[in-house]
């Protein structure tokens, strides 16, 4: 069993940390296809990111059910080190969660398999949250939509070819709908449901 | 000329000021000690930490000061305080069956298993003003007797035992129960949610909804089937320990209406229940709960719905005395910015129909 | 910046709170305009007086934010100096009367003149979340026709006031579409205000603390007033200059000034009327006021006994 020292530890300054990054998720939704920065720094379970670690820090609680990709539950620190520091329940259903963790996008599963909200309520459907390389270069995407003013691009490495695709898809179930969390390095970017998005040609 | 004042601030400290010097009132007369309110006006005390939702004596006694005597005001002190403190868990559910009775009557039994004990109540006193209260009195020892080692069962547990009331509707074993103080309420709401929901409730509200079911607003043939008071065990189960470690004892009053019978094709008509719980000696309130509990269940129980106490989004919307209070006064606070909209609205109508009055008298005089 | 009371967590709700709101915030900006419910605490502040704002407000705030509360457009006014004191007690933040200067600002019933920027945050204090509320008083049915986008009975309301007043007759709290999809209540801002919500460069966050919603629209978000192509939506404000700093753009505090219908027109949003007065402008009354210096007036004949000056 894992002592607490090799869990590795959670938020120096829980409150600071906490608000810092939860404003850069805030803004990166707010203003889909720009970078925000996780200035919050933590000791995290790899292959969980410091900045990933401190969205869960920040968003998990005994409230939200938590699900794990493969490439995240293959590793049992992981699991661990959420349940201790968060004590979100992890569910192996994709369909129960609130957050799902995805070490691998390119493997990321069917947006169905994920809690798609109801009419009535939309917004209790999944939070994706995209482990990726580097939001700094990669293929681009434009976005339009709420946040957005015109147009922005957004390049990534890491995404699901298809994304453009399935997100168009989500798109025709509003309000119902997936929402998109990207990491990468200390940035964070995000595509809520409403951002239409088309792939750019090189 | 218009002079812009900034004194906004310096307003409210005075204000604060006076309203600290009127509560305290004559300096000379003795000041209000935590003990005489929570020794000598005890039934404030229960009601502040019923609808307050936080069992302190002490705390509520403190209230009750601080809010000059303002019940909803007390109510408030105890529920912003109550939203401060950590949360460890859920208890056991106490059980009302090993109660240490003081005060235990049925209506519905002349006699019953362990008697009835009227306690200290009002109820057989004649409403007449005693000035020996005024001051300096010193009561008579009351009578003791030896405390019964006969069992007190619940009256609705002798019912049931005969198959004549329905059984306490239980909910799926291992459903976690709802706490509305931690999720937003939707509509349906269970019973879970919608007894916490009385229990926190305005006592004068549920007092008129009860009566007005009495009255045919949704009849339900209430019986008190028994209303007891004393202290329950509460306990925690302690993870680590792997047994339920008592944590005190608290007083509350519970009250189990039997009401209307109800079958169906394939059940046996038997009555059906209300239910009322609250902490201290909280009669009026329970009462009046289990009542109101039994209207809200005509959903469930397949009945029409015809009366405000059958209608659970009214009932449960309008319950919360905290909530009422804040959005009735509200009003206080100012709203000139609309109303300056409503007013320049207003002045173009009637700018408007005086134009058309004025036009349809020139077309009278010219058809003249 | 002043230290916090020891006692309070930073902006006095606990972590778990402040989670459960972030989220629903969260939730809130990917679906605009619709009003997700979330478990509203209990508040030092009354329900009804602003407890949805402060909790949105507590939840984004940092150290180093820089806020202003403001009232009917004022900073002056009791209970955005009582909220004002609340986050400089809780959170010892840095707050100010300046718009310009404000990274959040909470605000009940008006939109600041001055538009906003990027590094913004207004947040809302909202009485009655639901548009629909007084056309049909149950949750269970509103929810119901917004997740079908059934607004026709809006639309009944609306073209029933034609009919009766010739006009639409409302005034403020007049409701909008977000994002071509749900209607959504502004808040009582009156209806001049609606144009600032459309397209704005600053992310509007909206709290209900009684009634337990929060809602969003994000920046650059299509917001449009509803109305009938022969019966347009016109924003209304008192057609004058303010007395003070003679702004024509502006909306106007309509002040009795005497008991015979004297009446003066002054700007709602004190930090914009200050602002142009140090610029230099001037209304028909000059103000005196600290910092100013004193001016000539021109005395109009028919003034008496100056007015007595009150505020909030």
């Amino acid at each position: 069993m894992a002592l607490i020292e090799e869990l590795g530890s959670g938020f120096a300054d829980k409150v600071r940390s906490a608000q810092s990054t939860f404003r850069a998720v805030m803004d990166a939704m707010a203003r889909p296809g720009t970078v925000q920065r996780i200035t919050a720094w933590l000791d995290a379970p790899p292959p969980l990111t410091a900045a990933t670690a401190a969205i869960a820090l920040t968003l998990f609680d005994h409230d939200t059910v938590i699900w794990l990709d493969d490439a995240f539950a293959s590793s049992p620190h992981i699991a661990k080190w959420l349940r201790f520091h968060t004590s979100a329940p992890i569910a192996s259903e994709a369909r129960y969660a609130t957050y799902a963790l995805i070490g691998d996008p390119q493997g990321l599963p069917d947006f169905a398999n994920f809690s798609l909200g109801s009419d009535e309520y939309p917004d209790r459907s999944t939070t994706l949250i995209l482990q990726l390389e580097t939001l700094a270069k990669g293929p681009a995407l434009q976005l339009t939509g709420p946040g957005i003013k015109d147009r922005e691009i957004l390049r990534a490495t890491g995404l699901p070819a298809d994304l453009a695709g399935r997100l168009s898809q989500n798109q025709k179930i509003f309000p119902r709908g997936v929402d998109l969390i990207l990491v990468a390095g200390d940035g964070v970017a995000a595509l809520p449901r409403t951002t239409r998005v088309t792939p750019i040609e090189a | 000329m218009y002079v812009a004042v900034k004194g906004g601030e310096r307003a409210i400290e005075n204000a604060h000021r006076l309203l600290a010097h009127e509560r305290r009132g004559d300096q000379t007369v003795p000041e209000l000690s935590l003990d005489q309110i929570s020794g000598q006006l005890s039934l404030a005390v229960d009601r502040v930490m019923a609808e307050g939702s936080l069992y302190d004596r002490e705390l509520a006694a403190l209230a009750i000061k601080q809010a000059r005597g303002d019940m909803i005001e007390a109510i408030f002190l105890a529920r912003a305080f109550r939203a401060t403190l950590p949360r460890f868990g859920m208890t056991e559910a106490v059980d009302t069956g090993t109660m240490q009775v003081q005060r235990r009557i049925s209506s519905t039994f002349k006699d019953i298993p362990g008697g009835q004990v009227l306690g200290p109540t009002f109820d057989y006193t004649h409403r007449l003003l005693d000035p020996t209260l005024a001051g300096g009195m010193v009561p008579q020892r009351p009578a003791t007797a030896p405390v019964p080692e006969a069992p007190m069962p619940r009256v609705t547990d002798i019912l049931k035992s005969d198959g004549l009331i329905e059984p306490s509707p239980l909910e799926e074993q291992g459903k976690p129960v709802g706490d509305l103080t931690r999720e937003p309420l939707s509509f349906p709401a269970d019973r879970d949610l919608r007894l916490q929901n009385l229990a926190r409730g305005d006592e004068g509200f549920l007092l008129a909804l009860g009566y007005s079911t009495q009255r045919g607003y949704g009849r339900t043939h209430p019986f008190a089937g028994e209303i007891r008071f004393g202290e329950v065990e509460v306990e925690f189960f302690a993870e680590d320990a792997g047994f339920a470690v008592p944590l005190g004892a608290i007083a509350v009053t519970e009250c189990q209406m039997v009401n209307q019978f109800k079958g169906s094709a394939t059940e046996a008509p038997c009555f059906t229940r209300g239910y009322g719980l609250a902490f201290g000696q909280s009669e009026r309130k329970t009462m009046a709960m289990a009542l109101v509990d039994r209207a809200l269940r005509a959903r469930e129980l397949g009945e029409d719905l015809v009366a405000p106490a059958q209608d659970e989004e009214f009932v449960m919307s309008h319950s919360d005395n905290v909530q009422s209070t804040g959005f009735v006064e509200h009003l206080k606070l100012p709203h000139y910015v609309d109303f300056q909209s409503e007013l320049g609205l207003l002045r173009k109508l009637r700018a408007e129909f005086e134009q058309a009055a004025q036009n349809e008298n020139r077309l009278r005089e010219a058809a003249e | 910046m002043n230290a916090p009371a020891a006692s309070y967590n930073f902006a006095y709700l606990d972590e778990q709170t402040k989670r459960m709101i972030r989220r629903a915030i969260l939730k809130a900006i990917a679906i605009p305009g619709y009003q997700v419910p979330f478990a509203s605490r209990e508040m030092p502040m009354p329900y009804g007086w602003g407890t949805g704002g402060v909790q949105v407000t507590a939840s984004i705030l940092g150290p180093d934010d820089v806020l202003k509360v403001i009232d009917q457009g004022s900073d002056d006014t009791t209970n955005a100096i009582s909220i004002r004191k609340f986050f400089e007690k809780t959170a010892g933040v840095r707050t100010t009367t300046a718009t310009a200067e404000a990274t959040v600002i909470q605000t009940r019933h008006r939109i600041p003149e001055e538009p906003l920027h990027d590094k913004q945050v207004l947040v809302y204090q909202v009485p009655i979340p639901e548009p629909l509320r007084f056309l049909e008083p149950r949750e269970t049915e509103t929810r119901r026709m917004h997740a079908l986008s059934e607004y026709g009975l809006m639309h009944v309301k609306l073209y029933e006031d034609i009919a009766r007043f010739g006009h639409i007759a409302t005034s403020y709290a007049y409701p909008v579409k977000v994002n071509a999809r749900y209607v959504m209540d502004p808040s009582p801002t009156p209806k001049f205000d609606n144009p600032k919500m459309d397209d704005c460069e600053a992310l509007q966050l909206f709290g209900a603390g009684r009634e337990k919603r929060i809602y969003a629209v994000p920046p650059h978000t299509k917001v449009t007033s509803l109305d009938f192509e022969d019966h347009p939506f016109s924003r209304y404000r008192h057609n004058a200059p303010c007395a003070l700093c003679g702004a024509n753009d502006s909306y106007l505090d309509e002040i009795v000034t005497d008991d015979r219908g004297g009446r003066m027109f002054v700007c709602s949003d004190t930090d914009y009327c200050e602002k142009r007065r140090a610029d230099g402008h001037r209304g028909t009354e000059g103000a005196i006021g600290p910092g100013f210096e004193t001016k000539t007036l021109e005395a109009k004949s028919s003034e008496t006994k100056p007015p007595e000056a009150k505020h909030g």
